[in-house]
């Protein structure tokens, strides 16, 4: 039985508008995930083109020109208008409230800001697509002095990124503000569910780092502009000091994006496996640790670039060091899986893979950190297969299995089981295939970016992109199941997978208020023998 | 942790207006020096100066003497943070 | 736990503090910039010191830190009740906003009249390390001067709530607030002032 009065309805106000200027954060949360995901789409069909250009070598559909501006879109678009709104500001907005057992986060008028000042500057984005020189085709880390020079709309898709850059940083100051403030009687810091934790190490990565990217992007445009001449060689300038700043804050940014989504596997994993999780204080003690170390290793971009070499030592050194929290939380959830009882449906799936897939694209990483290997594969193919385990592998997959964990919440139903489990098979193996040919290629020596490439890549290449293939067909199943699902699928109780945590309490979907009263927290978040209770 | 940041402590006029004279002769001092020929210190000792300043700004101005724990610790990491973004860029620019 | 309804004063407080430790490291990237700069610069970055105007910069540091004292006096005055001299000391705060940014303009309107300008050819032709000292000088001073007029703006619509009492002893988080960020305006500019103008 469906609930007839939620968030949906029960304010009367249902039209666009009471959408789009809403403040309730269920609301928000639902206007962020649908942003984000069209933009994954775009980004998406991006990645497949890309794919298709290089299935063979030489011109394939596309010239090099188009090829620069594709890469460089993809990885605009994936990266700031993707992954990094999407986890906090859709299962963030949406969860993260309920599970502290708050009405709201503490600035709601603020959120919805941060949403539209998002939505500004992915408008601004794609309008820099279309104007000016064309779309920029620096690569999205906007390398001086390319982008200094480049008659492409460089300034104008730097402003976009600069203004959701903004929305970012709203996000963080709400959700720490939130959790420190806004947690119900009897909710203590040991209680908070792991997806909070992570949350809130994501907020405070989000505050802090990314000012920085503020000021590099502000110089990138004054560079163009006023003529400042600061990374400019020729007038005194040094080009290392804009990946310095550029660094300081995208390698944290690599934990804006992959935290919240350890935190939703961390979720995950002990609901499907009917066990508290294995090791609570070290997961939630090894998110803040993600979050410390990982501002420390931002030099390790910049091995092949002329940095000093004790910066070279220290900086490889630092990078080893962000592998034991990110163990810490791997060996706690195999632990936690361990005698569990386990059911393998469609959010655990994606959970168990990403377990594996992240593990592959963090122990890569840590050939690109050793600054001795990666004097060879650093700018090759093999670092593209490399982040791609650790975003796409890790961070996307996680958003997958949060999608088919907690949209049924917010639906009141819920998708097809055995759909989603073809699709996450498709998606499974289209992923290795296409992301691991790429590592390969990587050692045999074939540069990321190239638009063309030795006749010896050609067969793994082809390789790669029919796994491409079969892993948007994967996606594409997904969506179409997931939504069918919610529409029209079979109705959900409270708590469909047994949850301990505190949105499982409430109605599906809740409504606009979340807790009839205030709930008073008695238990732990994993507790599962009082699960659905408070 | 929400009932100890709730009241409010007042700080009266003659407070302030000694912690301004502090700033105004802190900054008499920094001009002062600055005529000083101490070669490479005096960029130190200005900087020492000015967080001086700031901290005064900071505890009385600011009121962050009178606030709760929890915003010291947070302007501590935020602080930490960047001198951690400054210093750690200089391992590459000295050795360079 | 507080009801939605009712404000939450420390939470906005906490807000706040969080947006000025965002502040604090936007302008850290630029001082980033400088301490490197210096450190390959010395003698270019003494010698562009020079053509500084150190009385502009004395000036304007009085000047701000006065606009700080009497912000914190309005927060006194508002939890005293006292609204009449709240709004007085807030516009004494504007007031010296005003002053500061007339001064900047006339210090500029010179430097830029004797050739002192971003890829000015002046510049072009002397020493790198002096084109990148005024490059900095003036993105981190133009940056702070777009912070004292958001600042001032803050403080104007503070005031004019205060002066319509919808700020009050019971309820002045707004005030507070509008008064943090601008003391984090002078707090910047306590640090630009040795760096820049003190540097001879």
């Amino acid at each position: 039985m469906m609930p007839t009065r939620s968030f949906w309805n029960d304010t009367g106000r249902t039209g666009i508008a009471a959408w789009l200027f809403s403040t309730d954060h269920k609301r928000i949360g639902l206007l962020y995930f649908y942003t984000a995901l069209a933009f994954f789409l775009v980004g998406m069909t991006l990645g497949g083109l890309m794919r298709i250009e290089l299935m063979a070598p030489g011109r394939t559909i596309m010239g090099p020109q188009t090829y620069n501006a594709l890469f460089t879109v993809h990885g605009v678009v994936m990266i700031f208008l993707f992954i990094i709104p999407a986890f906090p500001g859709a299962f963030g907005n949406l969860v993260m409230p309920i599970q502290i057992g708050a009405r709201d986060v503490a600035f709601p008028r603020l959120n919805l800001f941060s949403w539209w000042l998002y939505v500004i500057g992915a408008a601004v984005v794609i309008t820099s697509l279309f104007t000016g020189g064309g779309p920029p085709d620096t690569g999205w880390t906007f390398y001086v002095p390319f982008s200094e020079r480049t008659g492409t709309n460089v300034s104008l898709a730097v402003f976009g990124v600069f203004i959701v850059g903004f929305s970012s940083i709203l996000t963080g100051i709400n959700f720490v503000t939130t959790i420190h403030r806004l947690r119900a009687e009897g909710m203590r810091w040991g209680r908070l569910p792991l997806f909070v934790w992570s949350l809130y190490a994501t907020a405070w990565v989000q505050i802090l780092a990314t000012p920085i990217l503020g000021v590099t992007l502000a110089l990138i445009i004054a560079e163009r502009l006023l003529g400042t001449g600061l990374f400019d060689p020729t007038r005194g300038g040094d080009p290392l000091m804009y990946q310095h700043l550029f660094w300081i804050y995208s390698h944290p940014a690599v934990y804006i994006m992959i935290l919240p989504a350890m935190g939703a596997i961390t979720e995950i994993i002990p609901v499907f496996s009917r066990k508290p999780i294995f090791g609570y204080k070290m997961i939630a003690f090894s998110s803040l640790a993600i979050a410390s170390a990982g501002s420390l290793v931002w030099g390790h971009h910049m091995f092949t670039s002329g940095m000093s070499d004790r910066a070279i030592l220290i900086f490889s050194f630092l990078t080893f060091v962000v592998a034991i929290p990110s163990a810490i939380k791997v060996f706690n959830w195999v632990s936690t899986l361990y005698k569990g009882s386990i059911s393998l449906e469609a959010p655990m799936l994606f959970a168990l893979s990403f377990i594996l897939l992240f593990s592959i694209g963090g122990l890569s990483g840590l050939i690109l950190g050793a600054a001795a290997t990666d004097i060879h594969v650093h700018d090759t193919q093999f670092v593209v297969g490399h982040f791609h385990y650790v975003m796409f592998g890790g961070a996307a997959f996680a958003f997958f299995g949060a999608m088919h964990y907690w949209l049924p919440k917010f639906y009141g139903r819920r998708y097809a089981e055995k759909p989603a489990t073809v699709a996450w098979a498709l998606m499974f193996v289209g992923f290795n295939i296409t992301y691991f040919s790429m590592m390969l290629l990587g050692i045999k020596g074939m540069p990321r970016r190239y638009y063309d490439y030795l006749p010896e890549f050609a067969p793994l290449n082809l390789t790669s992109t029919i796994g491409s293939w079969i892993l948007i067909s994967g996606i594409l199943l997904l969506l179409v199941n997931l939504f069918r699902g919610l529409r029209k699928g079979e109705v959900v109780g409270a708590n469909p997978w047994g949850g301990a945590t505190l949105e499982w309490t409430i109605p599906s979907p809740p409504p606009t208020e979340n807790f009839e009263q205030e709930p008073v927290v008695t238990h732990g978040p994993y507790d599962f023998s009082k699960a659905g209770m408070p | 942790m929400a009932a100890a940041q709730g009241e409010h402590q007042v700080i009266g006029y003659g407070k302030l207006t000694s912690v301004w004279l502090c700033l105004l002769a802190l900054t008499a001092l920094t001009v002062w020096l600055s005529r000083l020929d101490l070669g490479i210190s005096r960029i130190w000792g200005s900087l020492a100066i000015a967080s001086v300043k700031g901290g005064l700004v900071i505890a009385f101005f600011m009121h962050l003497r009178y606030e709760g724990r929890l915003l010291r610790w947070l302007l501590f990491v935020a602080l930490v943070t960047l001198a951690i973004f400054i210093g750690f860029t200089f391992f590459d620019v000295l050795y360079r | 736990m507080t009801t939605p309804h009712h404000q939450d004063q420390a939470g906005a407080k906490l807000g706040m503090w969080l947006f000025l430790f965002t502040e604090m490291i936007l302008f850290g990237g630029l001082f980033l910039l400088y301490g490197v700069y210096l450190a390959r610069y010395p003698h270019e970055f003494a010698q562009a010191g020079q053509e500084m105007h150190v009385v502009f910069g004395t000036v304007n540091t009085v000047v701000l830190i006065t606009s700080s004292l009497l912000a914190a006096m309005a927060v006194t005055a508002i939890q005293r009740d006292d609204c009449r001299n709240a709004v007085l000391f807030l516009l004494g705060t504007i007031g010296c906003a005003v002053v500061f940014l007339v001064n900047k303009f006339f210090e500029w309107s010179s430097e830029i009249g004797r050739g002192i300008y971003p890829n000015s050819p002046t510049l072009a032709a002397g020493p790198p390390g002096e084109s990148v000292f005024f490059s900095l000088y003036y993105l981190t001073v133009g940056l702070h001067g777009l912070h004292v007029l958001l600042g001032a703006t803050v403080l104007g619509v503070v005031a004019l709530r205060a002066q319509k009492r919808t700020i009050h002893a019971g309820h002045y988080v707004l005030l507070e607030n509008g008064v943090l960020y601008w003391h984090l305006v002078d707090l910047i500019w306590i640090f630009i002032f040795p760096l820049y103008y003190l540097l001879l």
